[in-house]
């Protein structure tokens, strides 16, 4: 039916736009026809969409109301998002280098990439919570992606001497004195971003040790000490001035008396919420906040816990409260969750090896009560619950439909933390919200008193390490900024560089093979010998041969495919040796039109087209499906006219390091 | 040509056909051939007309002479049967594999030299027989393979490479083939999927002889400014005048046509083709009007593509010589042979 609908439509339009060239019937043999004669009028637009191959799928034909615009690859985003994993990272950490320096067994070089934009390799290649895997494109070619977190590690743990490697601290300083309150990633992220500057950097910390909960709240069997202590050594290595044991218990005292050019507000998200249900305060001693919990442990304050646990929470929490428990005594723990399991905040790989210690999971479970007996904890009572899910598996009702009592020597809470700043007076000029939270830009990272930033978990809420390094880049340039006297949200763009990555007709100085490997399953210690010690690390990190075949499933997505449309012949050599059917020639239209006129439809939404301009000869457009693409450059090396090309992307993503001008020292200081 | 294997990682949302198979199942070896060279669309396009019908794999048998063209048919349907004949003699292979196997889908890749230069008396004979196979011309103007000499197709006027100019005629196969009473003939363009694959499709389900003339630039050693037969001249004085749309049996056309625009040919097997009218004077059922009016196009420096003749009620090679219905190979050695009485019994109607 709309095969003959098409043809009728098709033959008039042609009639119409053939009539000039029909009535001129004496033109000269092999004249030229202008080439404009076949730009895509609607007739020929049909023309080709008519004859799609078996079966049509009848698109209805569509005039040029809306086509795309060519894709604009000057802008740095264009290119950027097409690395997923980078685009994924809040730290922007350029993975598929890294990767390849890796397979180079340039350790230390991959560790560098890495610390330029993450700070922190060793700690965040064990412990990151690795946006960047879910988006990798390899789970969207495959169903695994790469292992990019565990690569990370290979890096940190087969690197050399990288001490002479780190930027150089200037012996007279800037005259700028900043502090940080809080040792964690983002306050540490600040320092390891000023002091190259010039900058006099003071960190306050109220604990005994720096990293923050890095250090108190992630077991040592996830986050050895000494992984730690390396990677802030760094740092504090580079001129920090470190305060242990001085919690900042005023801001107003430090803005007036201080004398600091800056503060940065980095601390963290430190209370744990508390479940006040009956039986709360009878049992007091047998029921843990998760996180003072952690924390207790890991000062060695608490050495042991009962015999059967119970923990409240299915966060990343939970899991680390769980498995810590296990190492303490504990016999029977069981995680008790409210919701179904694809409600789980924990990551997919902190529940599994939660579950592999023989953790018990427990869902549909509300708690009620706290049972309490001759004044001490008995269990807990559940109320059972029961959910309806809507199509996309969204909960439209609960109900409870019964109750279940479980024992437990004690009960550990793990529901989530808050930011609460006691210290901070409300008459600075720092406003908050109604439910204390500071008002932070979200760009700058400046509260509402210039000069004054927060970043990491105090910014907005608990997040993770990654973002808290993020935060602290994005504070650092503000800082930078203010203390010489530049609009902190002038800031720097962006940016993007691409290099050719042609050696030779069928040379590229990457490996562009696709190697079908599967994901390498990382080792780990046998579990009777990991419950010896608190401190044994689980996961054992890569082998050699184990890291060798990992590298070979990064697919180079930063490895760009350029177009140049001007060169095109349109002989179809790219499109028909792309493996994944990426390509298409053809009219050019309205995204969501063209989309299912492509080879392969491109139902990925999320994934751009890449659109040329029109074609020299047919005036039809090229478009790429960003979504499959696997880089491996044969599109590039069957174009004769080198129309494609396969072009390193390096993006520039700016810190302080990176901002102008060069110190101006004679500033008024902020209190 | 390219180093690396076309790996074998697919799109998941590529669509399959009646047989479960994606396009990517139908490919066959990866191609020498010059980088952009038309004759790798022609593959392409071959992959996907193939796999647009649901050939079985098995059941396709691809014959072919000498030349870059004639390589080509190891570079689609690996799992088809393959034989490379010596230069030109293609046909008579497809002869005689057609008269033991009749059920096969034979699909003859040739070159513009391999067809017109050495191999023209095999070509006409095949067409004189109405052999039924699909017969491509893979048409660049030059001897591809043996470094770009002009062909017998090239035209008059066209300019070599290193600047020599053709002075001999062409031959035209469409009008060859039209004169020598041939039942389906089509020109199209290796830079023009769209129009090919359906025509390719109509070609694979004609019963009879069915050549399809594909212009097919070689970038090497013919895509330069003065080429005749270049992406850009070809893309500038192509004409489409009759696309074919084909429609399987299964799916039935409610829709009257309108007239002179649309025209179904109903093909041996209940699938028709669709025969859509872009010069709407142009009559592809009419032999003589065709022929006259190709040639009147070519002399306006125009070549006409599309489904250019068809005939569907044209007998066969077999139904004109009365052979088994079945393969030979799957009739008795009883049947096959007619012992010695038999034997004598023909002899003496010789005698
Ligand atoms: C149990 C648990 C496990 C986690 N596991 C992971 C994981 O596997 N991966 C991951 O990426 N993230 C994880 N996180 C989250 C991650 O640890 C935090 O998001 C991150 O550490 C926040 O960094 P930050 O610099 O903002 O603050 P923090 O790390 O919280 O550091 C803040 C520091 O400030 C100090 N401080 C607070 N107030 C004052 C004051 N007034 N004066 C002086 N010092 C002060 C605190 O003592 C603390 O040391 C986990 C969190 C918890 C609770
Ligand atoms: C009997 C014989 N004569 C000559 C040759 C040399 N030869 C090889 S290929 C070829 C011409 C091929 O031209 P064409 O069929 O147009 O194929 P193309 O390479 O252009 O696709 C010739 C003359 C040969 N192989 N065998
Ligand atoms: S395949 Fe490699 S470059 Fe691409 S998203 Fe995954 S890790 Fe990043
Ligand atoms: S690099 Fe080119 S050929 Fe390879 S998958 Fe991407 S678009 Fe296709
Ligand atoms: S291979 Fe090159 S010239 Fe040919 S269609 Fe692709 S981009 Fe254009
Ligand atoms: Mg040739």
């Amino acid at each position: 039916m709309g095969i003959i609908a098409q043809c009728r439509a098709a033959s008039s339009g042609q009639l119409a736009a053939d009539g000039r060239r029909r009535d001129s019937g004496g033109e000269p043999p092999a004249a030229r026809r202008p080439l404009s004669a076949f730009r895509p009028t609607a007739a020929r637009f049909l023309r080709f969409a008519y004859t799609l191959p078996i079966p049509p799928p009848l698109v209805a034909p569509r005039f040029h109301l809306a086509e795309m615009p060519p894709t604009d690859t000057s802008h740095p985003d264009y290119f950027h998002r097409v690395v997923d994993c980078q685009w994924a990272c809040p730290a922007h950490t350029d993975v598929p280098e890294y990767i390849r320096l890796i397979a180079q067994g340039r350790f230390t070089d991959a560790y560098m990439v890495n610390r330029e934009a993450n700070v922190f390799p060793g700690i965040l290649g064990r412990v990151c919570d690795r946006p960047c895997e879910p988006a990798c494109r390899r789970s969207r070619v495959e169903n695994k992606p790469v292992a990019i977190c565990r690569l990370k590690r290979v890096a940190a743990d087969h690197k050399d001497e990288y001490a002479s490697r780190l930027p150089k601290i200037p012996a007279v300083k800037n005259g700028k004195h900043v502090a940080c309150i809080g040792a964690g990633p983002a306050s540490l992220t600040v320092a390891n971003d000023l002091l190259p500057l010039g900058y006099r950097v003071t960190i306050f910390e109220q604990l005994a040790e720096p990293g923050g909960l890095m250090r108190s709240n992630i077991p040592s069997f996830r986050l050895p000490q000494a992984i730690l202590d390396e990677e802030i050594g760094a740092i504090i290595g580079m001129g920090a001035e470190l305060k242990l044991g001085h919690p900042v218990k005023s801001m107003k005292e430090l803005l007036d008396r201080g004398g600091f050019d800056a503060v940065f507000v980095g601390s963290g998200a430190p209370k744990g919420k508390d479940l006040k249900l009956p039986g709360r305060a009878e049992a007091a001693p047998n029921i843990h906040i998760g996180i003072d919990w952690l924390e207790s442990v890991a000062f060695e304050h608490v050495k042991a816990i009962g015999r059967e646990v119970l923990i409240i929470g299915v966060g990343n929490t939970a899991m680390d409260c769980c498995r810590t428990s296990l190492r303490l005594g504990a016999q029977h723990v069981n995680v008790m969750a409210r919701k179904p399991r694809q409600f789980f905040k924990a990551s997919d790989w902190e529940l599994e090896d939660a579950e592999e210690e023989n953790v018990r999971i427990i869902v549909n479970r509300a708690p009620k009560r706290f049972v309490v007996e001759d004044g001490r904890l008995k269990g807990m009572l559940f109320d059972v619950m029961e959910y309806d899910l809507d199509a996309r598996g969204a909960i439209t009702a609960e109900r409870i439909t019964g109750e279940e009592f479980f024992a437990a020597s004690d009960v550990i809470l793990a529901i989530g933390q808050e930011n609460a700043f006691p210290w901070i007076e409300r008459d600075l000029g720092i406003e908050f919200d109604k439910w204390s939270v500071p008002k932070v830009d979200p760009v700058t990272f400046q509260s509402t008193r210039p000069g004054v930033f927060f970043g990491g978990d105090a910014a907005f809420g608990p997040k993770n390490i990654i973002w808290s390094v993020e935060h602290g880049h994005q504070a650092a340039i503000s800082v930078h900024r203010h203390c010489q006297g530049e609009a902190v949200t002038d800031r720097l763009a962006p940016g993007i560089n691409l290099q050719s990555r042609k050696m030779g007709m069928h040379e590229w100085s990457y490996s562009n093979d696709y190697n079908p490997a599967e994901r390498r399953l990382v080792p780990h210690v046998s579990l009777k010998e990991r419950f010896k010690k608190l401190n044994i690390e689980v996961e054992l990190g890569f082998t050699a041969e184990q890291a060798a075949a990992e590298v070979q499933r990064c697919l180079n997505c930063d490895i760009q495919t350029v177009f140049e449309a001007k060169l095109c012949i349109e002989c179809d050599a790219c499109i028909d040796i792309c493996p994944t059917d990426c390509l298409t020639i053809t009219a050019d239209g309205e995204e969501a039109e063209l989309r299912t006129r492509l080879r392969a439809p491109a139902k990925n939404l999320e994934q751009p087209l890449y659109v040329s301009a029109p074609l020299k000869q047919t005036g039809r457009v090229m478009v790429k499906d960003e979504d499959m693409c696997v880089h491996c450059g044969l599109c590039a090396e069957r174009c004769p006219t080198a129309a494609w090309d396969m072009q390193k992307s390096f993006v520039k993503w700016p810190h302080a390091e990176d901002q102008p001008p060069t110190c101006q020292p004679s500033l008024p200081k902020i209190a | 040509m390219t180093y690396i294997p076309k790996p074998k990682v697919r799109h998941p949302s590529l669509p399959r056909n009646a047989l479960g198979l994606t396009r990517r199942d139908y490919e066959g070896a990866l191609s020498t051939l010059c980088a952009g060279c038309g004759h790798d669309s022609i593959t392409a396009a071959l992959t996907e007309a193939i796999w647009g019908l649901s050939l079985e794999p098995q059941n396709i048998a691809k014959l072919s002479g000498i030349g870059c063209s004639s390589k080509t048919t190891a570079y689609f349907v690996s799992g088809g049967h393959g034989f490379n004949s010596v230069h030109g003699r293609m046909p008579s292979i497809a002869m005689g594999a057609n008269a033991a196997n009749r059920n096969l889908h034979y699909i003859g890749v040739s070159g513009d030299g391999d067809t017109l230069s050495i191999g023209l008396g095999q070509f006409a004979h095949a067409i004189r027989r109405n052999l039924n196979m699909l017969y491509v011309i893979e048409n660049n103007g030059v001897y591809g393979l043996t470094k770009g000499q002009f062909s017998a197709s090239a035209d008059i006027g066209s300019k070599a490479k290193k600047g020599d100019v053709n002075q001999q005629p062409p031959i035209d196969p469409v009008l060859l083939a039209l004169s020598l009473g041939a039942s389906f003939v089509a020109r199209s363009f290796s830079g023009d999927k769209a129009q090919l694959v359906p025509l390719l499709q109509a070609g694979l389900r004609h019963r009879g002889f069915a050549l399809i003339d594909v212009i097919s630039p070689c970038v090497t050693f013919n895509d330069h400014e003065g080429s005749t037969k270049s992406y850009a001249y070809t893309r500038e004085h192509y004409e489409p005048a009759v696309n074919a749309g084909f429609v399987p049996f299964e799916r039935e056309i409610v829709v009257d046509y309108a007239e002179g625009e649309c025209l179904p040919v109903v093909m041996h097997d209940g699938s028709r083709i669709v025969l859509h009218k872009l010069a709407k004077d142009y009559d592809p059922t009419d032999r003589v009007a065709a022929s006259a009016y190709i040639q009147a196009r070519a002399k306006q420096g125009e070549f006409l593509t599309g489904l250019l003749y068809v005939d569907e009620t044209q007998k066969e090679f077999h139904e004109l010589n009365g052979t088994p219905d079945v393969p030979l190979n799957s009739l008795s050695p009883e049947l096959l042979s007619p012992g010695a009485k038999g034997l004598d019994r023909i002899l003496a109607r010789f005698r």
